[in-house]
């Protein structure tokens, strides 16, 4: 549909402009890659874990994806509050459309973020093993994107932001399999990091990158599925309530 | 049958916190077609909920509206093609360019592709923009948004065209101009105005016909000569102190008004 493309664009056009933007999202998860990446490398070895490298790049890119995506709420914000939201509201079109315009627009500044940060990470000496499998990663990175556009795109006000920020957006990525792996953890950590649904992104895009296809993959797949579209769901229902 | 806009017994109560707010308690009225209609009251007196109500934003709690003929509420989608509208704060996208802010509307209404370019250049060139159609909105003054929203407003070919303090905060030569605009394109394209302001010399000037409305009941109706000569004065102005009092309405800051400190925080202007 005709409104659904022109808002997608819009996001993407917004995005494109914005170089302060682009680059200034790049400072996480490059800080995070190289301070980590190198810095926990040597001990990551020594304890009989591979590279370090190797585990973390796939937590670097979420982590990219997921700052993207819920700071492009900040955005909805300023829609919302300063009137074009209203243009869009009143506009003949289903909100349903608006909101999938949006969304999938927000999603995909994100995921082209995670591969500014992809291949920043190849620079840095990440290696993928089977070439074959990156459209499965790629497919992991888009339902995050989703996912967390969905969580940024419920805010609506700047203290709002802190409050997802701080007690959803930075725990979900913290407590998930993203910078540790899951083996050895203690048994409640473990289990906080097995419900939390962006593990299962996390696995399922590392998972891709080194060839472990399989039985748990199309579980990661659909736990964090069924995540994105509860989530999508529920952002949905909300904008459908708006009143201008 | 010549109303473009009617309405009967329109309510509308805010059930909140601090008790229920009746902020439209029992409004009709008939807007005829190809006149320019004056909606004036006081802060607060339910003129923004009305709109709201007509623009199918907002849900009456009861009573009837009938804009070109359908209900907001039961067939928002043919309502909304029927009317433009330009709020009261800009609705423009600031990080787009002009004529991509006038596409995206022509994409939302589903203006034709062909007929798409020439009306978007016919429009800018009404109001003055066609040069400047490739600049950032972000990059335009605030009389010159106000321009562009009304083209905007105009471009799906509306029947109706809502206009919110249309000249708020512009100078009298931008005023001027921006009614020459909203009266030269509704005049070719015969359409219907239906504006609210606290200029009330504005509204004399421009308006065909007036409604008064305050503390969400309709006070006066009528020409600004009627409304004049039923309050014995000289000016609108002093026919609408008249009708509505000397008090000053203290309004809430808005949610609007209050991110408008915060952006300028963030963003330093």
């Amino acid at each position: 549909m005709r409104a659904v493309w022109i808002l997608w664009l819009r996001q993407l056009k917004r995005y494109s402009r914005s170089r302060a933007r682009i680059v200034g999202s790049l400072g996480q998860p490059l800080l995070f890659l190289f301070a980590l990446g190198f810095g926990f490398g040597p001990v990551f070895a020594r304890a009989g874990n591979g590279s370090y490298m190797e585990f973390v790049t796939p937590g670097i890119i979420t982590m990219a994806i997921v700052f993207t995506a819920v700071f492009g709420g900040i955005e909805m914000i300023w829609d919302r509050q300063f009137g074009f939201l209203k243009e869009t509201l009143v506009a003949p079109v289903p909100r349903l459309a608006i909101v999938i315009g949006r969304t999938s627009g927000g999603a995909t500044v994100a995921l082209l973020q995670g591969l500014i940060v992809f291949v920043v990470c190849l620079l840095a000496g990440f290696r993928v093993h089977h070439p074959l499998l990156l459209p499965l990663a790629l497919a992991f990175m888009g339902l995050i994107s989703m996912l967390f556009t969905a969580i940024g795109s419920v805010l609506r006000d700047m203290q709002g932001f802190q409050l997802i920020l701080n007690f959803l957006v930075l725990p979900l990525f913290f407590f998930s399999n993203a910078l540790f792996p899951l083996a050895g953890l203690p048994a409640p950590l473990r289990t906080v990091v097995l419900l939390n649904p962006l593990s299962y992104g996390v696995a399922g895009m590392r998972a891709a990158f080194s060839g472990g296809i399989g039985f748990d993959m199309a579980t990661d797949f659909a736990v964090l599925g069924a995540a994105a579209a509860f989530s999508l769901g529920i952002s949905s229902l909300l904008f459908s309530r708006i009143e201008a | 049958m010549d109303s473009i806009i009617s309405t009967k017994d329109l309510r509308k109560t805010f059930r909140g916190q601090r008790g229920n707010v009746e902020a439209v308690r029992g409004v009709s009225f008939d807007v005829n077609r190809g006149e320019i209609f004056g909606f004036l009251g006081p802060n607060g007196a339910g003129k923004t909920t009305t709109i709201k109500m007509l623009t199918t934003v907002l849900a009456p709690t009861s009573g009837q509206i009938r804009i070109a003929g359908h209900d907001p509420v039961r067939e928002p989608m043919l309502v909304r093609r029927a009317f433009g509208i330009v709020f009261q704060d800009p609705s423009l996208d600031d990080e787009l360019t002009a004529q991509e802010n006038l596409a995206l509307h022509a994409a939302l209404y589903g203006v034709p592709r062909k007929e798409q370019t020439q009306r978007i250049e016919a429009l800018l060139g009404f109001v003055g923009l066609w040069e400047r159609r490739g600049d950032y909105v972000k990059q335009y003054s605030g009389g010159m948004k106000r321009r562009l929203e009304i083209a905007r407003a105009f471009l799906h070919q509306p029947r109706l065209l809502f206009l919110d303090e249309p000249t708020l905060g512009l100078d009298p030569q931008t005023r001027s101009l921006i009614w020459d605009f909203v009266k030269g394109l509704a005049k070719e394209q015969s359409v219907t105005v239906f504006f609210t302001t606290h200029a009330m010399e504005e509204a004399e000037r421009v308006a065909d016909d007036i409604t008064v409305i305050d503390h969400g009941r309709i006070v006066a109706e009528g020409t600004a000569a009627m409304l004049r000569e039923a309050t014995a004065t000289s000016s609108l102005e002093e026919a609408f102190i008249a009708l509505t009092g000397r008090d000053i309405r203290e309004d809430e800051a808005s949610p609007a008004e209050r991110m408008r400190m915060v952006r300028r925080a963030w963003r330093g202007r």
